[in-house]
């Protein structure tokens, strides 16, 4: 399998074009903001609490400041992995260069692996640079390690999985707009599917709730590791990944 | 070493290609000709191991491109129509990226790019943006691309499209430089390319095979006469009956009169010199000879009577 040419081409190409900048830069100036006033109605908080005992029980940095930190990152995530993902199939059908990627001695399982493992890579390095939240709150109060680390693990499986699923709307169009609103709109279905799942009740409702993709995130976040999440976010990457290769196979017996 | 056969490929209800065979043998370079629209992409797409055939089967040095994919893709080297490159990376890394892909080890790779650079003469432009070249040197690295990693056969589609007079030239010679090395298969709807630079032709129109074979061959197949250009003042019918009694001559045919100067094309048997006799008529019945010159068939005619003969033939089917 030559996965590593592939993916060394797909990194130079995220860092020679300026989205990959641009979406890094928005989505590190957005979390800040977020951890900014998330931090900052937390201390004031807690400035309170102090004339307050019973108030202080309440409180606890995992609940009050990471919890909603990642909820909110898994927001703007939703919005900006169609960005990361639109380009790598879309581009290359538009452009033709496609013609010449599968021609070359490697298998579409491998093309498709690099392409999956630099839009991964990228990503983490996005995840990478809000490690900075976590290091300020340790300066200033007593965090647990736990939830964190989970929180990170369950991030990076669920944009995996978001990585994924644009991938494989990549290779639906040769259309890089086309290809980012599909991811987008698929992306939200499955998001709003936990919504209905409080009114539909019953098992229907539990379905709806087991595929909606925040619904399993939250765990993580709170500290909780279950494999019944981690299998469903490995499931949901196979499984778009396993379309994404049917996609391309049928784009080549149309031409 | 590329051998084609009863290849057929439809997309939905249109059949681009019917019952296309051919073969072409080590070392040649051979042009695949025909009209815009006439099936060439999708038959070096199919080459290429891009697309499948919907019948038919092709094996490049023994392989089948369907069934053993991998192993025709590490033995040929691909350049598509409109040579499609990315733009946003600089020549050498592209090549060295392509290098890698086609499993040169990293010890070779620096040396196989720099030769590769070195054959198409790109080695000036090697930290420039691929986005920034002019279209000459586009094609020169799309066929660095295809000749990395010396493979046996190479599948050039259309290489001098949209290029100026100058870099026609060059490219042309850049192929034919290649010949030897590798086995070359290359499209065009130009005919002075396929003499210019090939050695065997494959004629394709509205899919279909028409003729192939060396070029001279075919010149004489289509064309088993040798011709003449005439310009006899005289009354013309009269020279053109008396022409036409020369024995060897097959036709005689009038290109129309202009004061009194009557032009015609001679055909006579190939290897039947009818010049003297000519001479000797237009002498003896005291016309002016004002020209007498043998006229070569070229493959472009025979391109267009092949083309021209199909195409009378489809409008006389109901
Ligand atoms: N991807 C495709 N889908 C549908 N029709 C196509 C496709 N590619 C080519 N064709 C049609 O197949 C025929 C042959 O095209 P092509 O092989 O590109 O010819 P050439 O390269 O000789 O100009 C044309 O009529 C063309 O319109
Ligand atoms: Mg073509």
């Amino acid at each position: 399998m030559r996965v590593w040419p592939i993916f060394k081409k797909e990194m130079r190409l995220y860092f020679t074009s300026p989205i990959a900048y641009v979406v890094v830069a928005i989505f590190a100036l957005i979390a800040g903001y977020f951890f900014y006033s998330i931090f900052a109605f937390f201390t004031l908080a807690s400035m309170q609490s102090m004339m307050n005992p019973a108030m202080a029980r309440e409180l606890n940095v995992t609940d009050s400041v990471v919890r909603p930190l990642f909820s909110n990152i898994s927001v703007i995530l939703l919005l900006l992995i169609p960005l990361v993902t639109m380009r790598l199939f879309a581009e290359e059908r538009r452009s033709g260069t496609i013609e010449l990627l599968l021609t070359y001695p490697v298998r579409d399982g491998a093309v498709l692996a690099g392409k999956y493992l630099a839009a991964l890579v990228l990503y983490a390095l996005m995840l990478a640079l809000t490690l900075l939240y976590p290091g300020i709150v340790v300066a200033f109060a007593r965090l647990e390690w736990g939830p964190v680390a989970t929180g990170y693990l369950g991030l990076l499986l669920m944009g995996g999985t978001f990585i994924a699923v644009g991938l494989f709307a990549s290779a639906l169009t040769e259309n890089q707009i086309v290809a980012s609103i599909t991811t987008f709109g698929i992306l939200l279905m499955l998001w709003i599917i936990g919504w209905s799942a409080d009114y539909a009740g019953g098992a229907w409702g539990k379905v709806l709730q087991h595929l909606s993709i925040l619904e399993h995130n939250d765990n993580f976040a709170k500290g909780v590791l279950d494999t019944k999440d981690v299998v469903y976010y490995l499931n949901f990457i196979a499984l778009a990944l396993f379309l994404t290769l049917r996609a391309l196979e049928a784009r080549r017996w149309k031409g | 070493m590329i051998e084609v056969e009863r290849l057929t490929k439809s997309y939905g209800p249109l059949t681009a290609i019917r019952d296309v065979s051919f073969s072409v043998a080590p070392g040649e370079i051979v042009g695949f000709l025909g009209p815009n629209g006439a099936g060439k992409s999708t038959t070096m797409r199919i080459l290429a191991c891009f697309m499948p055939a919907s019948s038919g089967t092709v094996r490049i040095a023994g392989y089948d491109v369907f069934r053993e994919s991998l192993k025709v893709r590490k033995r040929i080297g691909y350049l598509p129509e409109n040579v499609p490159l990315y733009v946003d990376l600089r020549v050498a890394p592209y090549l060295d990226f392509v290098a890698e892909v086609k499993g040169v080890g990293r010890a070779e790779r620096r040396r196989r790019v720099a030769e590769a650079m070195e054959r198409c003469l790109i080695t000036d432009v090697q930290h420039r943006l691929i986005g920034r070249l002019s279209k000459g040197y586009r094609q020169r690295v799309g066929l660095a691309q295809a000749i990395i990693g010396d493979p046996e056969v190479l599948i050039l589609d259309e290489p001098t499209l949209g290029l100026d007079p100058k870099q026609i030239t060059e490219i042309r010679s850049l192929i034919k430089s290649l010949a030897g090395r590798h086995t070359v298969i290359l499209s065009t709807h130009i005919l002075p390319e396929v003499s210019m630079v090939c050695s065997g032709v494959v004629i394709i129109n509205q899919g279909s095979i028409v003729a192939q074979g060396p070029i001279d061959t075919l010149v004489d197949q289509f064309f088993p006469t040798a011709r003449l250009e005439v310009e006899i003042a005289g009354p013309p019918a009269a020279v053109h009956d008396g022409m036409r009694a020369i024995p060897g001559v097959v036709a005689v045919e009038g290109l129309g009169v202009t004061d009194g100067v009557g032009r015609f094309v001679v055909e006579s048997a190939r290897g039947r010199d009818v010049r003297g006799e000519i001479f000797a008529l237009a002498a003896q019945q005291r016309w002016s000879l004002l020209e007498l010159k043998r006229v070569g068939t070229t493959l472009e005619e025979v391109f267009i009577r092949i083309v021209a003969g199909e195409q009378a033939a489809d409008e006389a089917r109901p």
